[in-house]
């Protein structure tokens, strides 16, 4: 089996039926390099099939799932190996603390004791849960549970990581700091590869985006190309606020004009919806030529609009 | 920006994983931590104790002949009627929903995604729970040795220690039968339910039926195997005999050592490849 230099997951043929019903037809998918990659699609599109067929906890009725070139069936040990994974928000056993529970996978995983002690502290407050560190898990909530979930999984360094919407069950700071911490994966050259059904929390975190619907890949590749292959004028949209209130001639006219921009919209005095074709470049001059106007911006937000007109016109039904 | 060879993930793709052999021992370890800490070992412990001081306190009061005539009738009369049910419920305890439970709890989820093998789960917790009720067991023949010294002296015979081995390997074949039914379902009470019915009614109403209409040796009943256990606290070992009382033939069967040994040691080794198979195979659905 051929050993890849940078991280990689690769979907071969991957199929999955359950009697009559066909979970994954055919999932084709290589995902190469460090990046952040979505994995969108309706309920029982096939995302959680996938990913559990990447980390052993089903098998799949044909076809293979590589990881960094190692099956993961025939070579679970060596190919889980490089792989931190949370799949759907699993349970841990109630009467441990975060500190043992960690302390299993750190030592299932090899980490040195040492090593492991020091990264169990920085991890649990990586995700704010230090001060529970030796708290039996049986009485945390959900989303306490799952903040150690997602320290379970980043213990060990993996440098490719498996997360099944993440931000499940975290109230909305949880969420933003989970999305801090793929944000930060990246910089650190890490393969993420992640199913959301938040298309603003993709849209915001991750490079590429692919979308499966009824257990088949309608598209994979990066999230400005999909967005503007797409969606249906093509377009993406920042919204921005103001501190001060902006004049007609300044939205109809100045801002209108830009290049890339389609239309503008005023949603409030002090707010205005912009859409734009193009890519990141556009977004990036967008942005500047506005700074240079000096019209009080204080946000300038891309909002999922694109995104979500691409969803909507790839996925028709909801089931 | 992106740099795939940076020193960080060389140095992560070049991290050995520990042998399996010492993955068995992380689960066995933190199962133990996780069984010592929930109610249901001290449940088990004090169902274990209330037996011990119901023996104590009954035997100490009514001194019955049958348990003070000798040595060993005390021994088969306290330890050899005892253990299987100290045994029995053990077994379900600790093994009833030790697999199902990690798919009906969804704890599963958070192992089985790490880079070790499930055989690896599955031995680590079977251990675990050998290893706890190994220490029920212990904690019920330091009890009973109590007593039997308080009415005979030190005198221990040395067919308590033979019925010791042989209520381990007992042990070793309920657990293995446990822990096969708690794989075959996903529901910690079916797979409960089922073992309970099994071993306080089932195996016991098959072996009677068996050996009552059919008049065949249940050889295949892990009860019966387990009969050696009380079966070597008599002095002559029982031996099977037919009676004939008013010309219809009757047989009470006695299992010899060897027989109960391999009884016991087929059923630990086919329930626990059967368990692990199916625990291979089961799907996190």
């Amino acid at each position: 089996m051929s050993r890849t230099s940078s991280p990689s997951i690769e979907a071969v043929n991957l199929s999955k039926r359950y009697g009559s019903f066909t979970a994954l037809s055919n999932l084709s998918l290589k995902i190469e390099g460090s990046k952040c990659v979505g994995f969108l699609g309706p309920n029982g599109a096939g995302k959680t099939t996938t990913l559990k067929i990447f980390t052993d906890m089903i098998r799949a009725s044909e076809g293979k799932a590589l990881i960094n070139g190692v099956d993961v069936h025939l070579n679970k040990k060596q190919a889980l190996g490089s792989v931190g994974a949370l799949i759907e928000s699993p349970e841990i056993y109630p009467a441990l603390t975060p500190r043992e529970a960690l302390s299993m996978i750190a030592e299932i995983r090899g980490l040195p004791r040492a090593e492991a002690r020091k990264k169990i502290e920085a991890i649990v407050t990586e995700v704010k849960m230090n001060e529970w560190l030796d708290k039996k898990v049986g009485k945390f909530s959900k989303g306490m549970k799952q903040r150690i979930n997602i320290a379970a999984a980043l213990l060990s360094d993996p440098e490719v990581i498996m997360l099944d919407e993440p931000t499940t069950g975290l109230d909305p700071r949880g969420q933003s700091e989970v999305r801090d911490i793929v944000k930060d994966l990246k910089k650190k050259n890490r393969l993420v590869f992640m199913s959301s059904h938040l298309l603003n929390e993709v849209q915001e975190i991750c490079d590429e985006v692919a979308m499966i619907d009824h257990g088949k890949l309608l598209v994979y590749d990066k999230l400005s190309n999909v967005t503007s292959r797409f969606s249906g004028d093509g377009s993406n949209v920042v919204e921005i606020e103001l501190s001060r209130e902006i004049d007609d001639q300044s939205v109809n006219k100045n801002i209108a004009s830009m290049g890339g921009v389609s239309s503008v919209e005023r949603v409030d005095p002090r707010k205005i919806r912009i859409h734009f074709t193009g890519g990141m470049q556009n977004q990036e001059s967008l942005l500047q030529d506005l700074a240079a106007m000096k019209i009080g911006m204080i946000s300038f937000r891309p909002t999922a609009s694109a995104l979500e007109d691409t969803y909507l016109s790839l996925i028709k039904d909801t089931l | 920006m992106t740099q795939p060879n940076s020193p960080t993930v060389k140095a992560l793709k070049e991290r050995i994983l520990p042998s399996s052999v010492s993955q068995v021992g992380t689960i066995t370890k933190y199962e133990l931590v996780n069984y010592f800490r929930s109610r249901r070992f001290y449940v088990l412990l004090v169902i274990g104790l209330i037996i011990s001081g119901l023996l104590t306190g009954l035997v100490g009061y009514y001194r019955p002949i049958g348990f003070l005539d000798s040595t060993l009738d005390f021994y088969y009369n306290w330890w050899g009627m005892s253990i299987p049910f100290v045994i029995i419920l053990s077994g379900i305890f600790y093994g009833g929903d030790s697999i199902s439970g990690e798919f009906q709890n969804k704890t599963g989820y958070f192992l089985v995604g790490n880079p070790l093998r499930r055989s690896s789960i599955y031995i680590g917790k079977w251990l675990a729970a050998l290893i706890a009720s190994t220490i029920m067991v212990g904690i019920f023949v330091a009890i009973t040795i109590g007593n039997g010294i308080y009415y005979f002296g030190f005198n221990v015979p040395y067919q308590l220690w033979e019925s010791l081995g042989f209520a381990l390997l007992y042990l070793v074949a309920v657990l293995g039968f446990t822990f096969f039914f708690s794989s075959l379902f996903k529901s910690s009470s079916m797979s409960i339910l089922v073992t309970v019915i099994l071993f306080l009614f089932g195996f016991m109403l098959i072996e009677a039926l068996i050996t009552g209409f059919a008049q065949i040796e249940p050889w295949f009943v892990i009860t019966y195997g387990a009969g050696i256990i009380t079966n070597v606290l008599k002095d002559p070992y029982p031996v099977t005999q037919t009676l004939r009382p008013g010309g219809r033939g009757e047989t009470i069967f006695a299992v010899t050592i060897p027989e109960g040994i391999a009884i016991l040691l087929g059923y630990f080794v086919i329930t626990a490849v059967l368990g692990l198979i199916l625990f291979e195979r089961k799907e996190f659905t």
